[in-house]
């Protein structure tokens, strides 16, 4: 499986104040925030130049070129519609891209609408909480095959992957969200005849905010797995996802592209990472105070 | 006459059989501030979660205005992911009131509870006291007739729980509402009474009323006069009488 890089240590919380002092957030950067990665960086790259020159046995170094071959020959080899260099990676990253933002959208509106089912009416959530935890447990790429066989359409199976793998975490943090609302805070909309309706949109939704911000990080790191994993099944006619892409120059014994095509799609689940840490800090930064530091 | 709110023999005994309250009857006229005091767990909270319909009560009639109740909670229960303006608007909102109407409102009790230049601070960039005053104001928007305080200043330090008695007996003049106080002080049941009522511990009795003389204003020095003590001991003896 790939794994979406979490990068460790960003921004630490600082100690705790206290309770009568107003809260400032601090945004200045200190120097062992660089010098720390600058430092893990470049051993990283030094293991790697070894690994590719001495460490690996001879005939299997050309699989991990040096990194300024794989930057040479996979990031600044650019010729359009030819098979080797950066062009057919950016292709299939695009198409993984779209695979991964259209099941992740699917997820979020269902996963949203399912999880406010179950909150305002307690048989829906009796009635499906048992399916979900199977989901959940259930190994979805073991499911394949079955997928393969029932939906036409590469882009279907692609995406229908993604919203399974990405589906639980949206529900369950939503959910768990809209239901820990303080019980006075409910007491004090039932004493000023508040609708069901206006309970969950002025009370429970804005206070599940941090927990659906939650949710919504852990699905999209999911869905970036979901897209990329899922490639390797589903690969027919001119559809082709970065997956799919990398399994092609492993069986090539293009070195190159395949460490830059795994490069760029672990940075695209960084990426992920980071856009939705930052739109979770727009939305909730203000008023909540444990969005730094995850 | 019946006041602004009424207890005729209201009593409430919860499914699980635990009486918590045992037929009290009293009123509460506007320009009456009345202060429950009790042991811990007697069902003074019960009396309010009745009179504002947060529970019904098994026995008796409560006899109340429900449209024109302020509740004020033992926590402030702010919005965290509102501002100070925005909290304070909440009521309004919830009973319709239009934007412009709210916001004059807005402006006029934050005026009143002494929080200007906080109106766009988030709750958690505020203080104890700070937090109840904004829960206070949030209540004021609304005019209410009845007044319903359920130990709102037990959480807070000494000095800021005298200034805030100060800035609701304040409020109290002004608004002329009428109040019913909760709180395990004694001291502060005299100070900001016009009657003092003494529960038992379960099921909830009261057990002795005693009228609060002092004229208002009352200056802070109050609590230093030897007639306040006095009344101090009188609730205290009788607050023991009903322990045991």
């Amino acid at each position: 499986m790939t794994d979406v890089k979490v990068p460790s240590g960003v921004g630490a919380v600082p100690a705790k104040r206290p309770d009568d002092a107003p809260v400032e957030t601090q945004n200045r950067v200190r120097a062992s925030d660089v010098i720390g990665p600058a430092v893990v960086f470049v051993l990283f790259i030094g293991f790697w130049y070894a690994l590719s020159t001495t460490i690996l046995p001879e005939q299997k170094r050309f699989l991990l070129p040096t990194p300024h071959k794989v930057l040479q020959e996979g990031f600044f080899t650019w010729q359009e519609g030819e098979q080797r260099g950066l062009f057919p990676i950016l292709k299939s990253m695009w198409s993984s891209i779209q695979v991964a933002i259209i099941g992740l959208v699917i997820t979020i509106i269902i996963g949203t609408a399912l999880a406010t089912a179950m909150a305002t009416r307690r048989w829906v959530e009796r009635a499906t909480w048992p399916y979900l935890v199977a989901l959940q447990s259930a190994p979805i790429l073991a499911m394949t095959p079955l997928i393969r066989a029932l939906i036409d359409g590469v882009q279907t199976q692609r995406v229908l992957v993604v919203v399974l793998i990405a589906f639980f975490p949206i529900v369950n943090n939503t959910l768990f969200g809209l239901l820990s609302v303080e019980k006075s805070q409910h007491e004090l909309f039932t004493l000023h005849g508040a609708s069901k309706w206006t309970r969950l949109t002025k009370l429970q939704f804005p206070a599940a905010m941090p927990n659906i911000f939650v949710g919504l990080r852990i699905s999209a790191g999911l869905s970036v797995i979901g897209a990329v994993v899922g490639d390797f099944y589903f690969r027919q006619g001119g559809v082709v996802g970065i997956g799919a892409q990398i399994d092609i120059y492993r069986g090539r014994l293009w070195g190159s592209e395949l460490i830059a095509a795994i490069l760029l799609a672990s940075a695209f689940g960084l990426v992920v990472f980071i856009v939705f840490g930052f739109l979770s800090k727009l939305a909730i930064g203000k008023w909540h105070t444990t969005t730094r530091g995850q | 006459m019946a006041g602004a709110l009424s207890f005729n023999n209201v009593g409430m005994t919860f499914p699980d059989g635990t009486r918590a309250l045992g037929g009290a009857t009293f009123d509460v006229n506007p320009g009456e501030f009345v202060t429950v005091v009790g042991p811990s767990g007697c069902g003074k909270s019960t009396l309010l979660r009745i009179a504002s319909n947060l529970e019904t009560a098994t026995e008796g009639v409560c006899n109340v205005d429900r449209d024109s109740i302020g509740y004020v909670f033992q926590d402030a229960t702010l919005l965290p992911w509102r501002t100070v303006s925005r909290n304070i608007e909440l009521l309004a909102e919830l009973h319709g009131v239009d934007k412009a109407e709210r916001e004059q409102r807005v402006r006029n009790v934050i005026d009143l509870v002494g929080l200007s230049g906080f109106e766009d601070k988030y709750p958690k960039q505020l203080s104890g006291g700070m937090k109840m005053r904004a829960s206070l104001a949030r209540s004021l928007v609304m005019k209410p007739r009845v007044f319903l305080f359920d130990e709102p200043f037990g959480a807070l330090d000494e000095i800021t729980r005298e200034r805030l008695n100060d800035e609701l007996l304040r409020l109290f003049q002004l608004e002329g509402f009428a109040g019913l106080f909760i709180t395990h002080s004694i001291s502060e049941a005299v100070y900001m009474s016009t009657k003092v009522l003494v529960m038992s511990s379960r099921p909830g009795r009261i057990v002795a009323s005693f009228d609060v003389p002092f004229a208002y204003p009352r200056a802070h020095s109050l609590r230093y006069e030897p007639e306040f003590a006095e009344l101090c001991g009188e609730v205290s003896t009788a607050l023991r009488g009903a322990l045991v």
